[in-house]
């Protein structure tokens, strides 16, 4: 209760707790801006490599699974929904709603993991991975190849990111299932969830630049 | 006794989670459009399709579950500022690239 009590009460910097919250939140998206451009540079690579190889990326494009693909983005998709309802859960004190969707947010953004690595191990035995195993001899190779490492460049950083939010959620399960959160402070819940939509927005581009290039 | 602390005390009442629902089936359907339009022969406006749908997924998903929808202007602006530069950075890019001889 004494947690509860201090954690209530804004710091005397702030006039109350939803000023506090509002200045957190605004922090929460600065980072993200931060991490719209540390995505974006790689997004402006791909743009400027897919418009010099234009030939390459339409025959790389068929190597990529479209069904664990499209299977993935509608994982990442619901995980954004359990989250939502976590952060709503959280928002009003439901600690055991809380907790239970943030799990159930956590074990979709496992599964996710799950699908990418079987992906990334079928690349590895085709020998789509450039300078590693990189087998691919057809036309075009050296477009192709810059392909595939933008690929595993982009889709690698994404599942790092993806690794760091299931941690951070399964911490704030913990947290919330033993009380630490309540209707008036739930900043840290409210946090993750922006963190972890972030995170389905970035695999909302990568999905038709990886998966859905030259399958008409 | 605080402010915060009685409105701790008042049982709370949780807003509906509807459009949440909505949400969700929104952003599928739009998944299952993007997918079924890529094999379609559009040639170049495949892309152009593909891209717009993922710009709009991610706008609903940033107002609707990132709470933008409801949130202030400076949040907003704090929000659209990332992905306004990253526009210049890959327009200016593609404005050299594509001009060269």
């Amino acid at each position: 209760m004494a947690a509860e009590g201090t954690s209530a009460m804004a710091a005397s910097h702030f006039a109350d707790a939803e000023q506090r919250e509002t200045a957190a939140t605004f922090g929460m998206w600065i980072f993200l801006a931060t991490e719209v451009l540390f995505f974006g540079v790689l997004f402006a690579g791909y743009t400027v490599s897919r418009v010099q190889h234009a030939e390459a990326f339409i025959l790389a494009g068929r190597h990529t699974d479209v069904l664990l693909g499209s299977i993935n983005t509608a994982v990442l998709l619901t995980s954004s929904l359990t989250m939502a309802l976590a952060v709503r859960a959280g928002s009003v004190g439901w600690r055991r709603s809380c907790a239970a969707w943030l799990v159930l947010t956590a074990v979709l953004g496992v599964a996710f993991l799950a699908i990418k690595g079987y992906e990334w191990h079928e690349d590895w035995l085709q020998g789509l991975v450039p300078g590693l195993r990189f087998a691919y001899s057809g036309p075009d190779a050296p477009g192709v190849e810059l392909f595939f490492f933008l690929y595993f460049v982009m889709t690698g950083l994404h599942a790092l990111h993806l690794t760091i939010g299931i941690l951070v959620i399964a911490v704030m399960a913990l947290l919330a299932a033993r009380g630490r959160f309540s209707a008036a402070y739930h900043t840290p819940i409210v946090l993750t969830g922006l963190y972890w939509h972030f995170i389905d927005v970035v695999w909302i581009f990568l999905y038709p630049l990886f998966y859905l290039v030259s399958r008409s | 006794m605080n402010e915060l602390q009685q409105a701790d005390a008042v049982p709370a009442k949780a807003p509906p989670t509807g459009r949440y629902w909505l949400m969700w089936l929104v952003l599928l359907a739009l998944q299952l459009v993007n997918l079924g339009s890529s094999y379609l022969p559009l040639g170049a406006f495949n892309v152009v399709v593909n891209v717009g749908i993922s710009i709009v997924k991610a706008l609903l998903v940033m107002a609707v579950f990132m709470h933008l929808s409801s949130a202030s202007p400076v949040m907003r602006l704090a929000a659209g500022v990332g992905f306004f530069f990253l526009a210049v950075l890959i327009g200016l890019s593609l404005g050299d690239y594509m001009t060269r001889p």
